[in-house]
């Protein structure tokens, strides 16, 4: 299997592989001439590459970016037309399509060079050059959090604000006024002492002539109008009747439908198919062998092997086809495999430290255990987790004369074109992606696994197809959550202060700062030794800090309880030298009130991290009884810097804690056999209606730079709830999920070294 | 054949006795507002109303349902200029995320409402915990839901009153 590579991407060995060199000019003048063609409908006038405006004064901003329920295409709208002092009333959206001179140049900038400013006089340059990077890249991600921090920050504000200038420019040519006498309010130009007041719409024309600033004059957020107050989300009307698009929403005249399977042993390979009982189902159309299928994208790399499609005139008589057949598959010797093997050698490799990197190096760690008054030590284990996204993967296809069309919904529109495209044969241009509303994303619809298959299947029945997998192929196909383990050792001195943290754990990805600690430990040495597997990972909603957020969290509260201290005072002791993070975990203690005395059989724990630019602080209140988690109560504190739609950012973090407590509950795929044992809802569960907290969120905007939304909220509540779990019953809980440790141990010590 | 009354239009099916109601509604009828999650009746992505009461579309076979009344998404607002009062608080309270599981969830609450004008928490609960969201929209549901109650009660709408409501949709 193919490692995940977006770090790669992040790495600076992509500019200097790209040869890209600030100052080299590529300064691209207004975009929107070129782009019009593709993007502007009647009577709509494309001003800039990311605003339209109509001759009824609609403002629409276009968004390259995936709506997977995020709210990201209202947040983005909202950052537009902010800086463009737009009637939001007036504002549509729209995606952008799926085409290279959209690829996201701002998120490369974002993830490149991170909070940098480049002077004005190089800006363009910079912009024009990481337009071709992104677009060589097929760069069009939604993931890592990153729409608003980089998109929005560096791409749609400009947009707006860069919009409004050339408006005004127009508006003082006509009008043949000073362009500072001229304001704008409202979607309207007025020039006062003249008395004149125009909509956007009469000057769209003659601004999109001329060429945009790069670095127009951005508004403090004191002048937001638009940011940081409460709209409605554009998307959600259509979600309450059954209108919304998804992609098995699409209906094509002629279209047959098909449903699929992979060698259940991964790495897996066809040794042949038996498929004469499947054709002989009514409504059974052909079944079809595919080739093994990967992708060389920057951010959605994978390979896997072949597959079997049923095509037929109908779902139902598809899965009844592909139940029908018998495969033969080679396991490539990887049918002895099982979770506790997996485990075992992460054990060994641990143990053994053959070839451990370190993340972070402070002082020396082994100093501070041989002065030690007390040394505490603990193995973690989280398992592998499925994304279970609710729209099961599918794709339609239409593949004749040379061309393909497919309708998706995806995370990187750019990357499947491709992707699609190589599978094919053809050539990037001769494929046209339709990205639709995504049931859901969490990191799988980044891969385009599911996109191609529909394409070869497309291409072989001639006629547009609906690939649909069944939810036993979505759980039994994924890539994974990787399973990790991560050893601890701490050292307290006399007065129980820690004075090292040692760390290894098995296999890095991504976020490389994800297994670092905020606290003020001045012996420090965190590292990780590798031992891969043959289940195929990728990102999962939160990518690595799902499971160090659970580690570290729950560890610093080991630390805390051996040291005799309170495990939220003892936090706040060590992050003197970090006000923001204090600042956060206190008012979630305040708002909880921690430290109220709770019932008999209840408990409280917190947790504290810091991911994609976002600082999120929980404390959950949780009962046990008769081994019977429920959890009563989340507090959440978020400080994302500033939150441009607040109700979208509460929204998520209440998504994300739910995500997460539906892992931290339940979640585990186990490997026996080489292949996944769980197959659906029974038996790789979620959280429901009846076992959902209270989520209380409460939001600062404590002014740093803006950081994400869709996946901070997700790393800690873990940790809380395992701490809270401590607290009732005094087990300490250190393999995920939680559901098993009543079953599994039982005992004080709910974990590998107790 | 069967027969099938579907938001109040008769619809001639000519499919395999076996196949489930969800794929008949989504193929052959183009109504794509009701989703499939599971196939197993594990989510209640595919929840539509027969005869009044949620089933799962995906578990159900044609056969089951001949002659029967079926009422999805797109038919439960009273009229094409109108909401269903759950579809309004739902828009109140921002509910939907990615939106796939809506359709069942509200369906599902129709008919929570229908039968129990007030719910409680653990009527609520009861009703509500075979859909899942993975988005995880939990307390927005529950909070809509007692939107809704409390203009049913402010309405002064009796539990059969909202069940007429929620034929007027068929």
């Amino acid at each position: 299997m193919n490692k995940w590579t977006r770090r790669a991407f992040l790495s600076t060995g992509v500019i200097a592989g790209t040869g890209l060199v600030v100052g080299v000019a590529m300064r691209p003048g207004n975009r929107a001439q070129d782009l019009k063609g593709l993007v502007a409908g009647d009577g709509e006038t494309l001003v800039h590459a990311y605003v339209k405006i109509d001759a009824d004064n609609i403002v629409t901003a276009i968004i390259p970016h995936s709506e997977m329920g995020q709210g990201i295409h209202t947040s983005l709208a909202q950052m537009v037309a902010d800086e463009l002092d737009a009637d939001w009333d007036l504002v549509r959206v729209e995606e952008a399509p799926a085409i290279g001179e959209y690829a996201n140049y701002a998120v490369g900038k974002g993830f490149l060079f991170p909070g940098a400013k480049f002077p004005n006089i190089i800006a363009p340059s910079v912009d024009g050059t990481l337009m071709r990077v992104a677009d060589a890249l097929n760069l069009q991600i939604t993931g890592g959090s990153g729409s608003i921090r980089f998109t929005g920050q560096l791409g749609s504000r400009v947009a707006g604000a860069a919009t409004k200038q050339l408006l005004v420019q127009a508006a003082a040519q006509e009008w043949q006024v000073p362009e500072s006498e001229i304001k704008t309010e409202k979607s309207h130009l007025i020039h006062t002492s003249s008395s004149r007041r125009e909509p956007y719409s009469a000057f769209a024309v003659a601004a999109s002539m001329m060429k945009p600033s790069y670095t127009p004059t951005l508004k403090t957020s004191d002048q937001f109008e638009i940011m940081g107050k409460h709209v409605e989300r554009f998307d959600i009307p259509s979600k309450v009747d059954g209108t919304a698009q998804f992609a098995s929403d699409v209906r094509l005249p002629n279209m047959l439908y098909a449903t699929v399977t992979r060698s259940p042993v991964f790495g897996g390979s066809l040794i042949g198919t038996k498929d004469q009982a499947a054709r002989a189902i009514e409504g059974v159309v052909d079944v079809v062998e595919l080739p093994p299928i990967q992708s060389g994208d920057m951010i959605g790399a994978f390979a896997a092997g072949e597959s079997v499609a049923v095509i037929a005139e109908g779902y139902w008589p598809a899965i009844q086809g592909l139940k029908a057949l018998e495969i033969e598959w080679d396991n490539a010797g990887n049918d002895s495999i099982s979770s506790e093997k997996i485990f075992a050698r992460f054990d060994d490799a641990i143990t053994s430290g053959q070839g451990r990197e370190t993340d972070s190096v402070v002082g020396n760690a082994e100093d501070g255990f041989e002065n030690a008054t007390k040394v505490i030590t603990a193995d973690y284990r989280v398992p592998y987790l499925a994304h279970t996204c609710m729209e099961p993967l599918n794709a339609t296809a239409e593949v004749k004369d040379g061309r393909c069309e497919i309708w998706v919904g995806c995370q990187n529109p750019l990357g499947f074109r491709q992707a699609v495209a190589d599978a094919l044969g053809f050539d990037t241009e001769n494929v046209t992606l339709h990205n639709q509303f995504m049931g859901g994303g969490f990191g799988r619809k980044s891969r385009p696994d599911y996109a191609i298959q529909a394409a070869l299947v497309a291409q072989h029945a001639g006629r547009p197809v609906q690939l649909i997998w069944s939810r036993e192929e979505d759980v039994r196909q994924d890539f994974y959550r990787p399973a990790v383990q991560s050893r601890f050792r701490a050292a307290l001195d006399n007065d129980g202060n820690p004075v090292a943290w040692e760390n290894t754990y098995v296999d890095k990805n991504e976020p490389i700062e994800a297994p670092l600690i905020p606290y003020a430990i001045p012996a420090q040495n965190i590292g990780y030794v590798s031992s891969p597997t043959h289940v195929p990972f990728g990102a999962w909603r939160s990518v690595d800090h799902s499971q160090h957020g659970f580690f570290t969290e729950s560890f610093i509260d080991e630390v805390a309880v051996a040291a005799g201290k309170d495990p939220y005072q003892y936090r706040a002791s060590l992050l003197k030298e970090h006000p923001r993070h204090l600042a956060v975990l206190k008012k979630a203690a305040d708002e909880a009130q921690w430290g109220r005395p709770l019932g008999e059989g209840k408990g409280r724990g917190i947790s504290l991290q810091e991911s994609f630019g976002t600082l999120v602080a929980q404390v959950v209140e949780a009962t046990v009884v008769d081994g019977e988690i429920s959890v009563d109560r989340v507090v959440a504190v978020v400080d994302a810097g500033f939150a441009i739609s607040p109700d979208g950012i509460t929204a998520q973090v209440e998504s994300a804690i739910i995500y997460g407590l539906t892992a931290a509950l339940y979640g585990e795929i186990t490997i026996e056999n080489g292949a996944v044992v769980q197959s659906n809802f029974h038996d790789y569960e979620s959280v429901r209606m009846d076992k959902a907290p209270l989520i209380e969120t409460h939001i600062i905007n404590s002014g740093n730079a803006i950081g994400g939304a869709g996946e901070p909220g997700t790393p800690g509540i873990a940790p809380a709830l395992a701490n809270a779990v401590f607290d009732a019953t005094g087990i300490r809980v250190r393999n995920l999920p939680l559901n098993q440790f009543n079953l599994r141990f039982g005992v004080e010590e709910a974990g590998l070294t107790g | 054949m069967a027969v099938l009354i579907v938001n109040g239009t008769r619809a001639e099916i000519e499919v395999d006795p076996s196949t489930p109601l969800l794929w008949v509604l989504r193929e052959k009828l183009a109504l794509t507002g009701t989703k499939f999650g599971c196939g197993i009746a594990q989510c209640g992505a595919c929840t539509v109303h027969l005869n009044g009461s949620p089933i799962r579309s995906c578990s159900t076979p044609i056969s089951a349902v001949d002659g029967k009344e079926i009422t999805t998404i797109e038919g439960l607002a009273p009229s094409a200029t109108e909401l269903h009062p759950l579809q309004t608080a739902w828009i109140e309270h921002q509910v939907p995320q990615c939106g796939y599981c809506q359709s069942g969830q509200l369906m599902s609450a129709a008919a929570l409402l229908a039968n129990n004008p007030n719910p409680n928490d653990a009527d609520i609960d009861s009703a509500m915990k075979g859909n899942i969201c993975r988005c995880g929209m939990y307390g927005r549901i529950r909070q809509a839901i007692k939107t809704t109650a409390s203009y049913y009660e402010v309405a002064g709408v009796s539990a059969a009153a909202t069940e007429s409501l929620e034929v007027s949709g068929e």
